[in-house]
């Protein structure tokens, strides 16, 4: 089985600025592997070390120790996103550029060829519904355009490998809905889809694998139907189970 | 694989990604209507030159002329240092620079890019204040030495460069852009206006204290260098509306310019290796 993701000895520590401060220890020798074709829910409760994780994946923060990569390319290397697609857990996009020009240009940074960029421009914004409000500009959009610009862009180069944080933070029942099918929808089209999520109905019926992480540390990893067996009970309790989580009576 | 991985072929740095991030710089500039300071300048340029008239005295001309250039100047550096300040921490402070650097862009690409917008946005702004200048003193003095003109605006650009690289690095190191701005202008201003004297102050100083200020000399960018204000106002070069060969020698103009390429270059090749450096979280 080919490894889209690759993760050994993962140790991130942030340094303190604060003199007499400690330095934190965000992820603490994790090792995982994402195959390909497979849609794998990374969990934890907040502080565990996800974000950290996506961010040594993208790029955006250095390793402390041990390695990443990306369909067998070094996280550091500019590369090693060129087959990938993003979604931050917020939207943060050129609210001065309206939804076919942000496309556009992130089109352009692929060294997508004019020819072919147009169509996929099209294609991405029709699949997010957004064909419509294409050449108005994004600081006009609502919080589930935004969301679903920030799909489109992270769909134009036609990733492989799709990294989500919370992709469906915030929105509203018919806009997790979408997403949830546009996810089923990459799955069926062979892609990788990597995403954390708080919503744990959602992986449940989403994902393939996941992984449980909690102070920084892998607690759990593994097919969503394997650990559902194992436990006896929904993903919920599995996860509230692992992070040790005990309901005050 | 998918198709995807059909539109690359290798992923050195390269002017792609550079002109992409440019050209969103030089968008947002005018979308965020900076331009309009420029269209308030050329106003005040056409109508203190064409004051003129109202003076009847055309000895007043070169006055004016003065004063609409100290006005360029200071406009310019005040666009190129506000522009370029706000470049980066905005890009952190909107977070638009995650799903940015989560693409197959390098940060010495970002750098260079953000760099080349503001520079290529400060060339169209010098165009259109010269131009209106050049336009408005010609009809007043009947004399246009182009040559000057295009060596007057192609070492104020260079300069403008400088500037800008300047602020660049200043903004991945200090936090907050409005302290950015006012550092760097102040440093701006007082190596345009002693920069040029610190060799004259050293050889009055004795000992440690001289050396300093030689090094000091020798150190920063000599911005003095690419203000020929006087060249334009005196019409040095020529007379007529004809091409003229008076200007300054293009070997020094050459060299200015190489000068100004090599601190650009410089300063830029620092931003980068703090920016390179920085960490960056959600």
């Amino acid at each position: 089985m080919n490894n889209v993701v690759e993760i050994h000895d993962l140790r991130v520590e942030y340094r303190s600025r604060e003199f007499g401060q400690r330095s934190k220890l965000a992820v603490d020798g994790l090792n995982l592997q994402v195959h390909s074709g497979e849609v794998f829910g990374f969990l934890g409760p907040n502080g565990a070390g996800k974000t950290t994780t996506m961010n040594v994946l993208l790029g955006f923060v250095n390793a402390t120790s041990g390695s990443a990569s990306i369909f067998g390319v070094d996280v550091r290397e500019p590369i090693a996103r060129q087959r990938i697609g993003y979604l931050p857990e917020l939207t943060y996009y050129y609210k001065f550029l309206n939804a076919q020009e942000l496309l556009r240009f992130y089109a352009r940074i692929f060294r997508i060829p004019r020819a072919e960029r147009d169509q996929r421009i099209d294609t991405v914004l029709k699949l997010v519904e957004l064909d419509g409000a294409r050449r108005r500009l994004i600081k006009t959009y609502s919080k589930g355009m935004q969301q679903r610009v920030g799909l489109a862009q992270a769909l134009i180069n036609n990733p492989d490998l799709l990294i989500l944080d919370e992709p469906t933070s915030g929105l509203d029942p018919v806009g997790r809905m979408k997403v949830r099918e546009i996810i089923q929808r990459l799955k069926e089209q062979g892609k990788t889809v990597f995403f954390s999520s708080h919503e744990l109905g959602e992986v449940e019926t989403v994902c393939d694998r996941v992984a449980i992480l909690h102070e920084g540390k892998l607690k759990v990893e593994g097919r969503v139907s394997d650990l559902l067996q194992q436990y006896q009970c929904n993903l919920e309790n599995v996860f509230l189970n692992i992070v040790g989580y005990k309901p005050q009576s | 694989m998918s198709s995807s991985t059909s539109w690359v072929t290798s992923r050195n740095p390269d002017a792609n990604n550079i002109f992409a991030i440019a050209g969103v710089v030089v968008k947002e500039m005018y979308r965020r209507k900076d331009f309009y300071v420029l269209l308030v300048l050329i106003v005040l340029i056409t109508l203190m030159l064409g004051s003129v008239s109202f003076f009847d005295d055309d000895r007043i001309v070169r006055y004016l002329k003065d004063a609409c250039l100290l006005l360029i100047w200071l406009s310019s550096l005040v666009i190129a240092i506000t522009t370029a300040a706000r470049q980066i921490p905005a890009e952190r402070e909107s977070r638009t620079i995650y799903p940015l650097l989560a693409k197959p862009v390098g940060r010495g690409e970002f750098v260079a890019g953000k760099f080349l917008g503001c520079w290529v946005a400060c060339g169209i702004a010098l165009v259109g204040f010269y131009f209106f200048f050049g336009i408005m003193s010609a009809s007043r003095e009947h004399t246009l030495p182009f040559l000057v003109y295009f060596q007057a605006i192609w070492l104020h650009w260079m300069c403008l460069g400088i500037v800008v690289a300047l602020v660049l690095l200043g903004s991945v190191v200090f936090a907050a852009p409005s302290s950015n701005a006012t550092i760097c202008f102040i440093v701006v201003l007082g190596i345009m206006f002693a920069g040029g004297h610190l060799n004259t102050l050293a050889l009055q100083m004795r000992g440690f204290r001289g050396e300093v200020v030689y090094a000091l000399y020798y150190a920063i960018p000599h911005l003095e260098w690419y203000d020929l204000r006087d060249f334009i106002i005196h019409n040095w070069g020529g007379s007529g509306l004809r091409l003229v060969t008076h200007n300054i020698d293009w070997l020094v103009w050459v060299g200015a310019s190489i000068y100004a390429a090599l601190y650009t270059g410089m300063l830029l090749g620092c931003t980068w290796l703090v920016f390179q450096r920085r960490t960056m979280t959600l």
